[in-house]
């Protein structure tokens, strides 16, 4: 008997095939709209795929039809490994989003199941406390940090990223976790009580592993999240060996009004393939994670 | 699941849950000691001092004096009216792109709640614009509106949708802030079609076949049962994306900077200008804290009608 909110199958697809329901019906109603979204959705990619291929020359010339590469080129590529800091820039982005995912891993699967399973005064305060401070976005929060950042001594330090990241991930990780936790169903961890085991046990041996797909899905989030993040890191971060890949690439790719958009475009792709690659793997645990956070919580 | 029930459990259970209950408490404090640590050294502590910050004068780098609500005459008088404008412009943008995303949100979530082919592919892939890095789409979308070589522009003449040479995206005021907008939806849709998708998952087939038994209309099932069902979830979602979308600071600033000429100014893009560049952290400070009582009025408008009894 495995907990039900944990099982990532899908209900099957309600809509199947209803008497009336003809394939011209279903491409009208279904088909045409789906393949509008997908091109609109695909297409801005396709295009960095595409000019980040294409020569100087071939980028502006639009007497023939730009929308395929007529002599593809690496040049770029070339160009961004080994003329600009990109490499380094994507080990920075790697390390800043692998460490503070864990750190808000770890104070959120606490913080999660003391709130959603745990008795005791105030708890419905400080979850809705952690639920306000969505209020507070990084947009309000920059210019104080600033200040402290100075007083902690972390500017151009990539610890700077690190500790202020959890400030965003973790509320959004607490209450997709709560929802997990609440799903899974409490005589599991109260016969482990009535065997002897402790509170703390109870915890670590039967609700964090059955959580496990949550715990996946929050952390699946929350590295996106700071593999994506910009603000923090274009302020604190100044020096171009510690810049992230967003901050790198749109500050120190473009050049005064100059812009060499093959290598901005390659730059954007490889950017966006390690977490693109994430999604395809994990797409699942992502809506279930959606699903608990969103229904339950 | 490894631990087996015994058949005296209930019994035990009830005396159990009162002592159980006794001993919680210090290990429920515990347990969010590492959370409440992290979101009040970064969080409620910067939140406050960036009150205090925003009745000062203080620059970047060095604390200034008192100054009363100085930054905030300053805001509302010495600005040519931009202030105006990024207040306006913030709320459109959120207005409008909420609208879209909400509506293209739940039409994609339906479409993708069907039986098609590829599912897993497809879903994969409308997700794409929601997880891939912003400022790094964004960069491609600059340059898909570029003013010279825009491929959306050889794409609209080419259709013959435009004459050429097409719009001015980014330097016209109206198209830029159309602009902005476009690439929001375009962004922002997939995250409310798959939290929508996730709540319409879990809702019971049992009412689609008791309602298709009583002959009702795909379009009767959708606003009887798809929508109501859906009510937490479509608020909770749009509750945090408006919150975002508010504060959003890292595409518009990637596409439009605020030019031209402040047209797409919002609050977030001035807040930073004065803040960082500029050097005036307090007025940058006082800029950003007028967001907080707007999105505590939205929040609260939202948090009312996810309250509402049915």
């Amino acid at each position: 008997m495995a907990a039900p909110a944990l099982k990532l199958k899908f209900a099957k697809p309600r809509s199947g095939r209803v008497i009336g329901d003809s394939l011209l019906g279903r491409t009208i109603r279904i088909y045409i709209p789906l393949l509008v979204l997908l091109v609109v959705t695909l297409f801005p990619f396709y295009w960095m795929a595409v000019t980040s291929f294409k020569s100087a020359s071939e980028l502006f010339d639009f007497s023939v039809s730009p929308l395929w590469v007529r002599e593809p080129t690496l040049d770029w590529y070339r160009h961004l490994f080994t003329e600009t800091n990109f490499p380094r820039w994507a080990f920075n982005t790697a390390v800043v989003a692998t460490v503070s995912t864990l750190i808000s891993l770890f104070c959120s699967i606490l913080a999660g199941y003391s709130l959603a399973r745990l008795r005791y005064r105030g708890a419905d305060t400080i979850g809705w406390g952690i639920f306000v401070t969505y209020l507070v976005p990084p947009t309000l929060l920059f210019l104080p940090l600033t200040f402290v950042i100075r007083e902690l001594h972390l500017f151009n330090n990539l610890w700077a990223l690190i500790l202020t990241y959890p400030t965003f991930l973790i509320p959004f990780c607490t209450w997709m976790l709560m929802g997990f936790f609440k799903g899974i169903p409490r005589e599991l961890e109260e016969a482990a009580l009535v065997d002897g085991a402790t509170r703390m046990q109870a915890m670590l041996r039967i609700a964090i592993p059955l959580a496990l797909p949550g715990i996946l899905a929050a952390g699946l989030f929350a590295f996106t999240l700071s593999w994506n993040e910009f603000l923090y890191a274009l302020i604190f971060m100044n020096d171009s060996l510690v810049k992230t890949i967003p901050v790198g690439v749109t500050q120190e790719l473009i050049h005064g009004d100059e812009f060499f958009w093959g290598e901005l475009m390659a730059a954007a792709l490889l950017g966006s393939v390690p977490v693109a690659v994430l999604y395809s793997f994990f797409v699942d645990y992502f809506v279930a994670g959606m699903t608990a956070g969103a229904v339950k919580g | 699941m490894g631990v087996r029930a015994r058949p005296d459990t209930p019994a035990v259970l009830k005396r159990r849950r009162v002592r159980i209950f006794d001993r919680e408490a210090p290990l429920g404090y515990v347990l969010l000691v590492p959370t409440l640590v992290v979101l009040g050294v970064f969080l409620l502590y910067p939140f406050l001092f960036g009150i205090w910050l925003s009745i000062t004068d203080s620059e970047l780098g060095a604390l200034g004096n008192f100054i009363g609500l100085g930054n905030y005459r300053f805001e509302w008088r010495n600005t040519d009216g931009v202030f105006y404008t990024a207040l306006v412009n913030t709320f459109l943008y959120t207005g409008v792109t909420t609208i879209f995303k909400f509506s293209l949100g739940l039409a994609m979530a339906l479409l993708l709640n069907q039986v098609i082919p590829f599912r897993r592919f497809v879903r994969a892939a409308l997700l794409l614009p929601y997880i891939i890095p912003t400022v790094l789409s964004y960069e491609a979308w600059r340059w898909m509106f570029d003013p010279t070589f825009s491929v959306v522009n050889w794409l609209l003449v080419h259709t013959h949708l435009a004459a050429y040479p097409g719009p001015n995206w980014l330097g016209v005021p109206a198209n830029a802030m159309a602009a902005l907008m476009i690439v929001n939806v375009w962004r922002g849709t997939p995250f409310y079609a798959i939290a929508f998708l996730a709540g319409m998952q879990v809702i019971p087939v049992d009412l689609y076949e008791a309602a298709r038994v009583d002959g009702a209309t795909r379009w009767q099932q959708f606003t009887n049962i798809t929508l109501p069902m859906l009510r937490p979830v479509l608020l909770v979602v749009l509750l945090l994306s408006t919150i975002l979308t508010f504060a959003d600071f890292q595409g518009p600033f990637v596409l439009t900077n605020g030019a031209p000429y402040n047209s797409t100014q919002l609050l977030s893009i001035w807040a930073y200008q004065w803040g960082i560049p500029g050097g005036a952290i307090g007025l940058g400070a006082a800029i950003s804290l007028v967001l907080f009582p707007l999105l505590t009025i939205v929040v609260a408008g939202v948090l009312f009608l996810l309250r509402r009894p049915e």
